[in-house]
């Protein structure tokens, strides 16, 4: 009893921090909207838009430092432009669609490259490299809301339309689905949530937050619903507890939840596996 | 038997090179349609060009004595396109989420799925057979159950008029045959006019009224249901087939 007190003390003493608070709140609604759009992006099979994306937000970030703008704002703005040029390069190369991505992570990497030269503090812009989610100032919690309910409203209310849009296009459209329109609002939504979440877990590792979740629930579920809702399940889990990790290990927050996230998938795989077997066991064992 | 689709003079190319060029026929009321042809004889482009997928070079197209250029709502139109063949079928989706899906003209933009809706995809299943199979994810259904889903999906919205591209590519022949007595079932016993897309000259002739063949230049004639010349079939497909057409209409 005095152990479970003690415990549960212990759990909550790390919200005594107002940074931690912070943390949390920001954690855990970047992990309800990663894995929203995440699990378009899986199923559209563009999985590498989110690195490309994020390292455009790289680029923004670098800029914000370098001019003394907010870098999460100016992450915001150059992602948005580096999605939709992401779509007209693609149209340009309608074959060779990874061209686009390989360009404007290319072109990313090169603005962020040559604007560094101009960021005074290094190790401001190393913080958006890894993510530094127990240091968001109060501006950055609010802008990170924000967004973010902004995208969950979005996302729920274009839901059956994105699903529809993500499995048939075609067909999507001609049964009077709004698709470049749709289309268009998800590519703004990709861009706001991967610059956001840049703050958080650090651009390096966006992509996985983005893929990871999504990847696990796929093994197991059997609806789209339920991939959406258990995504959103693993996402949250891995932010929850690579933050307590990460406070009482002194590890880094944003590795520490990526790490989470590929242990999920890799005991979601594990089960799937040994049901697999066991069933093929029971399956001889009957024919026998 | 009123004519639902005309078709006028029809041309359609990429740059100078014509896929089709002066194609014209007509579609009644309760028509079961096949079209058939050699690869890259423009069947998908004639069916894509019907539905305004793509936009003809010359030529139009009037459906319900409209020109299609026109049409707002095509609700009476439904669409089983070939890319379903090919489809992710490890997208994690269940039978009712895909059938679900195409009622968006009757639910409306922004709005969710009301009971009702959920009752009509139970309907239309059970009207294909596959009303248990409702929480089934479609990756796990055989070629000829998701065909069958499939048509369900066109159907939901009720349509006139069934447009079908090669939709039993892939399918093993018995269940080819599920699928083949459905269609015949839904134009015979419920109205339904389709415009199927098939390499398939034996079954169609067998299950449409009407036939009509695209060629190298087009189209080659209309109306084969009770003549599959040796000429036409040896321009569109070659020799090879004249010798499995004397096996199999002797």
């Amino acid at each position: 009893m005095i152990l479970k007190i003690k415990g549960g003390i212990e759990l909550i003493s790390i919200f005594q921090y107002s940074f931690m608070q912070r943390a949390f709140i920001v954690g855990i609604l970047i992990s309800v909207i990663t894995p929203c759009i995440g699990v378009i992006v899986v199923l559209k099979r563009m999985s590498m838009i989110g690195d490309a994306l994020s390292h455009s937000s790289l680029a923004g970030v670098t800029a914000g430092l370098a001019f003394g703008i907010n870098p999460i704002a100016s992450a915001v703005i150059f992602s948005i432009m580096s999605a939709f040029g992401m779509e007209r390069i693609r149209k340009s190369f309608p074959r060779y669609s990874e061209i686009s991505i390989a360009v404007i992570t290319s072109m990313g990497v090169g603005i962020a490259g040559i604007l560094s030269g101009f960021v005074k503090n290094a190790a401001s812009l190393n913080s958006f490299l890894f993510g530094s989610i127990v240091a968001i100032t109060d501006f950055e919690l609010f802008m990170v809301i924000g967004l973010s309910v902004l995208v969950i409203f979005v996302f729920i209310l274009l839901y059956k339309e994105l699903f529809y849009t993500t499995f048939d296009e075609e067909s999507a459209k001609f049964s009077g689905v709004p698709v470049k329109s749709i289309n268009f609002v998800f590519t703004l939504l990709t861009a706001i949530t991967i610059s956001i979440s840049s703050r958080a877990v650090g651009t390096l590792v966006i992509s996985s937050l983005i893929v990871l979740p999504v990847a696990s629930a796929m093994q197991i579920t059997k609806s789209y619903k339920q991939t959406v809702i258990l995504s959103i399940i693993f996402a949250v889990f891995s932010t929850i507890s690579g933050l307590y990790i990460s406070y009482y290990a002194n590890f880094k927050p944003g590795g520490t939840i990526v790490l989470i996230g590929i242990a999920i998938l890799i005991i979601v795989i594990f089960y799937k596996d040994v049901l697999k077997y066991i069933f093929l066991k029971k399956h001889t064992k009957s024919n026998n | 038997m009123d004519n639902i689709i005309e078709v006028n003079n029809l041309s359609f190319g990429y740059g100078e090179k014509f896929i089709l060029k002066d194609v014209s026929f007509s579609v009644r009321r309760g028509d079961f349609l096949g079209i058939i042809g050699a690869n890259g004889s423009g069947k998908s482009t004639l069916m894509k060009l019907m539905l305004k997928i793509l936009t003809p070079l010359s030529g139009n197209i009037k459906m319900f004595g409209q020109n299609i250029e026109d049409i707002k709502s095509w609700n009476k139109i439904s669409y089983i396109s070939q890319k379903l063949n090919f489809f992710n079928s490890s997208f994690p989706t269940t039978v009712e989420e895909v059938v679900e899906a195409n009622l968006f003209s009757q639910i409306g933009l922004f709005k969710r799925p009301k009971k009702c809706h959920k009752e009509m995809v139970y309907q239309i299943l059970k009207k294909v057979g596959m009303e248990g199979y409702r929480k089934t994810l479609i990756g796990n259904l055989s070629g000829g159950e998701l065909q069958r889903v499939f048509i369900a999906k066109a159907l939901i919205n009720n349509p006139e008029i069934l447009f079908l591209d090669e939709s039993t590519v892939g399918i093993d022949a018995k269940s080819e045959e599920t699928v083949y007595s459905l269609l015949t079932d839904l134009n015979r016993n419920h109205g339904l006019t389709i415009i199927l897309i098939t390499h398939d000259i034996f079954q169609i002739s067998h299950i449409a009224n009407r036939i009509i063949c695209l060629g190298k230049n087009g189209l080659l004639e209309q109306d084969l249901k009770n003549g599959m010349t040796e000429d036409i079939l040896k321009e569109i497909y070659g020799q090879s087939l004249i010798d499995f057409k004397d096996k199999r209409w002797d």
